[in-house]
């Protein structure tokens, strides 16, 4: 009766498989046979045929976060349009102020980018959350100065799923003149996007996490009032100079027909994805000493990342084997660190350490989430039978209260 | 990450997981890493009056590499004098697990459990023989 797929795929936040509408799709644009041309080439209706359906695809994408097509440059996924978004604008208007600010739970895309401004004469702050990993206003105003000129927060955060009130940010940065940036990689077809109503100038946005193709994203840049950028990547003028480069029409039109997808199917995937995550939340909430990473109501449905205490997370995923999670401990690389946006929002480094990601999407079952479910209450139990901090913790030993022999 | 056929067969099956009692005069235990570092380690071991490990046990709070390093361990030092037990490097269990270079710290770890558990009993012993001449 069973028709479990193992592994179970739960890492959606990670990339998404593509949709058969949208392979379909891009199928159609690459052979002799098919929508091949340059949408560039001006002299042929090979060309002419490129770029309607181009043009089709960003009227797909503007058309989700309340924007018109002209406002959409394509580029080559979030990270792409973080490091143009950021750069661009700084760089664009550093005679009126050096001077960004962000926050420390950010992507790498953002963070680095930040980095590298700061080796270049820039000054950053970055700014802690609170507790439940959202945007503490009030802190934030304190930190805007004359030369603030970008600050750039993201929409939903990739790791614990938090959504930051963007409305109320925007707000602030429009009064003071501030260009506001907005990483909403993880957003669309999860949380709606409104960027008149938000007051974003700029905002990220990527296929692959939607069910479109990796390798395509797109930069939304505000028309009025008019941003202006510093190119990134210098070429042949394409995106009306902002980012040049001959446009896959192949990955362009697999990512519209994914935001078409997402428009309509919002509504009703989302009340999916919550019940699937009420699901598993509700199958191992009791468990002792878990605890749920970042707010449980501003959050997006699909998500759930929890810390299981005195359990290390590489090890919980290695007996999670037949289901595709991620752990916040950042173990597989050399570094040995814990998750950074969980040391950001207040957990220490056992809770960091102890952090599983879970998020579920369009192909996720009932059956899938009970299964998981099951595994992990095995898996959690097992490991803390082999965990010392599991005894003393028994025991009533305080961990914190202990020297430990560091290395 | 893939992992070595005897990493995974350490980490399913575990040998000799639990706790001797650590205010025994014959057990020796050894606690080391950290749990911000990601990985604690108790290796206890049971001497005999020659010196000889008779039991041992361990557990550990860490990555499979680290579970399986001290798993290994547990077996490794069974049967061996302190002196022999103390000859064993990180390099062997590294080898025997076939750890890849970013695990190689957890076979460092399991050495260490071993030289803090031997430091252990020598330091009980000491103590004992002193209060001993001193009756
Ligand atoms: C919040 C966020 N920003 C940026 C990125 C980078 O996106 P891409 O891989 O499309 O460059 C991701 C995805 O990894 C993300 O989750």
């Amino acid at each position: 009766m069973s028709s479990l797929n193992i592994p179970i795929y739960l890492d959606y936040s990670a990339t998404t498989p593509v949709d058969e509408r949208v392979a379909a799709a891009m199928a159609e644009c690459l052979t002799m046979q098919g929508n091949f041309g340059n949408p560039a080439s001006r002299s042929h209706p090979f060309g002419w045929k490129a770029e309607e359906a181009v043009e089709t695809a960003r009227r797909n994408v503007a058309e989700l976060i309340g924007a018109v097509p002209k406002e959409i440059v394509w580029t080559s996924g979030a990270t792409e349009s973080d490091n143009l978004a950021i750069k661009g604008a700084a760089e664009f208007n550093q005679k009126k102020g050096k001077h960004i600010i962000t926050m420390k739970t950010e992507h790498k895309a953002v963070l680095d980018t930040c980095r590298q401004l700061e080796r270049d004469g820039f000054e950053v702050t970055y700014m802690d959350p609170l507790e439940n990993g959202l945007l503490d206003l009030e802190a934030f105003k304190k930190e805007i100065r004359e030369d603030t000129t970008v600050v750039s927060i993201m929409h939903v955060n990739n790791e614990i799923g938090v959504i930051q009130d963007v409305a109320a940010i925007g707000a602030i940065t429009r009064e003071k003149g501030i260009i506001f940036h907005v990483d909403a990689a993880q957003s669309p077809g999860k949380v709606a996007i409104d960027v008149d109503a938000m007051n974003i100038d700029l905002l990220s946005l990527c296929a692959h996490k939607v069910y479109g193709p990796k390798g395509i994203g797109a930069l939304y840049v505000r028309r009025k009032p008019r941003i202006r950028l510093e190119a990134q990547i210098h070429g042949g003028g394409h995106e009306r100079g902002m980012r040049s480069g001959t446009l896959p029409t192949h990955q362009i039109v697999g990512m519209g027909e994914s935001f078409r997808i997402a428009r309509e199917e919002m509504a009703a995937e989302n009340e999916r994805m919550r019940a699937l995550r009420d699901r598993l939340w509700d199958g191992v909430k009791d468990m002792e000493e878990i605890y749920l990473n970042g707010d449980l109501e501003q959050r997006i449905p699909g998500n759930l990342n929890i810390s299981f205490n005195f359990v290390e997370g590489e090890s919980l995923i290695m007996s999670l084997k037949d289901i595709a999670v991620s752990s916040g401990s950042a173990c597989t690389s050399a570094s040995l660190e814990p998750s950074y946006v969980l040391r950001a929002i207040g957990r220490n480094d056992e809770l960091a350490h102890s952090s599983i990601r879970f998020t579920m999407g369009r192909y996720s079952t009932e059956e899938e989430v009970d299964f998981t479910i099951t595994k992990v209450r095995e898996a959690v139990e097992k490991l803390r039978e082999l965990s010392p901090l599991w005894d003393m913790h028994k025991e009533g030993i305080d961990l914190d209260s202990v020297e430990w022999a560091h290395h | 990450m893939a992992y070595s056929d005897k990493v995974l067969d350490h980490y399913e099956n575990p040998r000799n997981v639990g706790v001797l009692d650590k205010d025994d005069p014959n057990v020796g235990t050894g606690m080391v890493g950290a749990p911000a570092c990601g990985d604690v380690m108790r290796l206890q071991i049971q001497v005999s009056e020659e010196g000889i490990v008779e039991d041992a046990k361990f557990k550990t709070y860490g990555c499979g590499s680290a579970i399986a390093s001290s798993s290994l361990v547990t077996e490794m030092v069974k049967g061996k004098t302190l002196d022999e037990v103390a000859e064993i490097k990180n390099a062997t269990i590294a080898e025997e697990l076939a750890l890849p270079p970013v695990k190689i710290h957890c076979s460092v770890l399991a050495e260490d459990a071993i030289a803090a558990a031997i430091a252990d009993i020598k330091a009980k012993r000491e103590a004992q023989s002193s209060q001993k001449e001193s009756a």
